[in-house]
């Protein structure tokens, strides 16, 4: 991808010179492709920017190995194709975070034609720090001036070609959101493409400390590896990057970094000099440009604020959204996921019963049971993640996310997670696959296992569907209230779980919280409508390829060797596992039961069904299972059914998202353990009560 | 990476004066301070660093219940810390008016 004859590829390069395609993205450039890298800041529309430019024409997946998303697309142009690629959003370039290694990676080692730094016109002291960075590394810059007009709402007076003659770089006033300034970046980028960059004005470190740079870089100079510029390292190493430090320790002799190490411990808090010194040199670039308005006036930001993230008001507000939200789920997205089951799932597996009679029974059973049953279940629960993602996606695009975030850390503390982890665990009352994707909003790699550890607690619909049917068969008119019930006893399992991982994984480290909180602006249906879409066909994808190869393995699993439930490996599995069932009254065939609802979990159902001998309907369940099964061991067995392992797509999931079939046997372990031991304590309890007949 | 244990960032709280330093976990509600110097790991120092909370920076306190996170003005945004974050950042409280930054 990049060319080793030719490290500083811009000036001279001619249009159809060296271009190159990334042979790895699934969306197709041209032959001849301007590689394009979008960087800035979160919350300075950037997204919005890249949807514009690139539409439908792109393609998410992930960076290399990491969990990061990775964003490319095409924007075409006059026949020529701008290759885009969206960088992770970050506030600097210090390794402090995976986000901010592959921005500044991407941009050293792919040597993109030209990085376009998106800024937010309404903060753009702290914006132009990135920028600060961004401009002593080896690449022509264009400043996206994004969201002038909040700028001018909040009486910002900005001037582009000031800001432009200052800093020696391209400067392109814009209002994503109105789609405004798009046609000026893009002939703005193509125009540095052709002739190379002007001097831009790079940042020079604060006098203090310019000696000691200077020695660092005459230390280490010769020693530096392509294509890392040498005072750049040399200024990392002083910043106390620890990738970079690492990297050089590694290329110098012992003496050489000796001597080096001596140098930056005698200067260990050189960051906060030269974080001061971009800021001054900020500050010197937008003097001329930028006049703010008198300090103290009150926004509609800071009114909506005095409400929306006041500890008893706020969590008023955010009660009130998550009403919503579930009242939009059970009112439009349940009855379609049942309409989807009856009408598509169960006719569709009616369907290859009847008209593949002929073929082997595997094969019937693998695509009634495994494909359509498994993986075609999982999407059934389409229409109830699409409300999800549209309502989180526009709350996020308004600004509002990050103060629920706020309003909900003070709980998310007690377990050491950070406020942001509540958002992922809320999406797991629609899905744990999308609460588990989702858990990579949280910065702290530590803080982000916790929450994937815990996020299959949160029961999902697809859990609470099962409670819905059993539920009522044994308790009748107060089935509300051991629904209710569950769910609140799993959030407590979630508490004490949390807390006691938070001890034991993090060692009861305490995870930072610092959040920007952007202000809050209008809605964009463009940004909203492209995130839902995304996200959907993330989880589609996922069905389409892990979860549909999982199902069919414990599909499998569920029939082999004869060809029957009764007599599979599964139910060899589940008899083996009816001493633990004894400890709370349940029998072997809702062992069983159980362990099918790993496929999905709406197969507890028919699995009975199938093991009672009364068909996969409530009805013949109604009457068998009260004669079975005393109130206090339904009670522990639905217990158990809301904590237990999660359906295959779920920890399927969880092993994309750790990377590691460790934790991910560890998840599988924890619940198994914590689902039966409140199973059993709640069966305990129950007898205690008198529920045992 | 940004971590502290736990313990190390209580007995901080609601400080009072020392020399004139107060934390920034206790500046009020509408009150602007000075950044004086952060305390912490060096992920902590350099997170807070490319935010704004340099030395010499302005910080304007717009929301602090005296418990729980905090919501603070800085170079133009609004940032929530946690409390634990707040009493790792030392002030000179300025008496309500904002200075220009000086140094």
């Amino acid at each position: 991808m990049k060319n080793p004859d030719e490290p500083t590829r811009s000036a001279s390069v001619p249009l159809l010179g060296a271009c190159c395609a990334d042979g790895g993205s699934a969306v197709s450039a041209g032959p001849c492709a301007v590689r394009v890298a979008l960087v800035g800041q979160p919350n300075v529309g950037k997204s919005t920017v890249f949807n514009l430019l690139t539409g439908l024409n792109q393609h998410v997946g992930n960076w290399p190995g990491k969990t990061v998303e990775r964003k490319e697309g095409i924007h075409r142009c006059d026949g020529t194709d701008l290759q885009i690629v969206d960088l992770p959003g970050t506030y600097s370039l210090t390794a402090n975070s995976l986000e901010e290694r592959i921005t500044r990676d991407y941009i050293i080692h792919e040597r993109p034609d030209v990085v376009v730094m998106v800024a937010d016109a309404a903060s753009l002291e702290r914006n132009l720090y990135l920028l600060s960075e961004i401009l002593c590394l080896p690449a022509p810059v264009v400043l996206a001036l994004n969201m002038v007009d909040v700028a001018q709402q909040q009486g910002l007076g900005i001037e582009p070609h000031v800001l432009e003659a200052a800093l020696g770089i391209p400067v392109v006033p814009m209002v994503a959101s109105k789609n405004q300034g798009v046609r000026e970046l893009v002939d703005t980028v193509l125009r540095v493409y052709r002739e190379g960059p002007r001097g831009a004005c790079r940042p020079d470190i604060r006098e203090d400390h310019r000696e000691v740079l200077a020695e660092i870089t005459s230390l280490i100079a010769g020693s530096v590896p392509e294509p890392y510029p040498e005072d750049w390292v040399a200024l990392k190493m002083l910043e106390g990057d620890e990738e970079i430090t690492e990297m050089m320790r590694a290329r110098l002799t012992p003496e050489q970094w000796e001597r080096v190490h001596r140098v930056l411990m005698r200067h260990e808090d050189a960051i906060l000099a030269i974080a001061g010194g971009r800021y001054e040199w900020v500050r010197r670039m937008t003097r001329a440009a930028l006049t703010a308005p008198k300090a103290g006036q009150i926004t509609l930001t800071d009114r909506i604020d005095k409400v929306a993230t006041h500890p008893i008001w706020g969590l008023i507000v955010l009660l009130g959204v998550l009403g919503v939200i579930f009242w939009l789920t059970y009112a439009i997205g349940a009855p379609i996921q049942g309409f989807l089951d009856t009408y598509v799932i169960q006719a569709g597996a009616e369907w290859v019963r009847t008209n593949l009679a002929a073929a082997p029974w595997w094969v019937v059973g693998l695509l009634a049971d495994g494909v359509i049953g498994g993986a075609g279940m999982v999407l059934t629960f389409l229409p109830i993640l699409v409300i999800f993602f549209a309502v989180l996606g526009a709350l996020e695009d308004i600004g509002y996310m990050a103060r629920a975030a706020y309003v909900m850390d003070r709980f998310m503390h007690f377990m050491g997670l950070h406020g942001k982890s509540f958002l992922p665990l809320f999406l797991g009352f629609g899905c744990n696959v999308p609460a588990v994707m989702g858990a990579r909003i949280v910065d702290s790699p530590k803080a982000r296992l916790l929450t994937i550890l815990v996020a299959p607690l949160v029961p999902c619909t697809a859990r609470m569907a099962v409670v819905a049917v059993l539920a009522p068969i044994f308790f009748g008119s107060a089935a509300i209230w051991v629904s209710w019930g569950l769910i609140a006893l799993s959030l407590v399992v979630l508490g004490v779980v949390g807390i006691a991982l938070h001890e034991l994984v993090l060692g009861g480290e305490h995870v930072a919280f610092i959040m920007e909180l952007p202000l809050y602006h209008k809605p964009n249906a463009r940004t909203i409508g492209l995130s839902v879409w995304q996200r959907t066909m993330g989880f589609v994808r996922k069905a389409g390829t892990i979860i549909l190869l999982v199902s069919a393995v414990v599909w499998a699993l569920s029939v082999l060797p004869h060809g029957e439930v009764e007599t599979s490996y599964l139910a060899a599995i589940g008899r083996f596992l009816s001493p633990l069932g004894a400890l709370f009254g349940v029998g072997w065939q809702m062992m069983v039961a159980l362990l099918t609802s790993f496929v999905a979990k709406e197969n507890t159902i028919a699995t009975l069904g199938v093991l009672l001998g009364v068909g996969g309907e409530g009805a013949g369940l109604a009457q068998v299972l009260p004669t079975i099964l005393s109130p206090a061991s339904a009670l522990a067995f639905l217990v158990v059914q809301v904590l237990f392992i999660p359906c295959a797509a779920t920890v399927a999931t969880i092993r994309q998202e750790t990377g590691s079939w460790k934790w991910t046997a560890a998840s599988v372990l924890l619940l198994f353990v914590v689902s039966f031991a409140v199973g059993i304590g709640v069966y305990q309890l129950a007898l205690l009560a008198g529920w045992g007949v | 990476m940004f971590a502290m244990r736990r313990h190390h960032v209580r007995h901080t709280a609601t400080s009072a004066a020392e020399g004139g330093r107060i934390t920034l976990g206790a500046l009020p509600a509408g009150k602007t301070g000075t950044v004086a110097e952060l305390q912490g790991g060096r992920g902590f120092t350099t997170r807070m660093a490319a935010l704004g909370f340099t030395p010499g920076a302005q910080v304007t306190m717009i929301q602090n219940f005296g418990r729980g996170p905090v919501i603070v003005l800085v170079r133009g945004t609004r940032i929530a810390l946690g409390r634990g974050e707040a009493e790792h950042v030392w002030i000179t409280a300025n008496g309500g008016e904002a200075h220009e930054e000086s140094r």
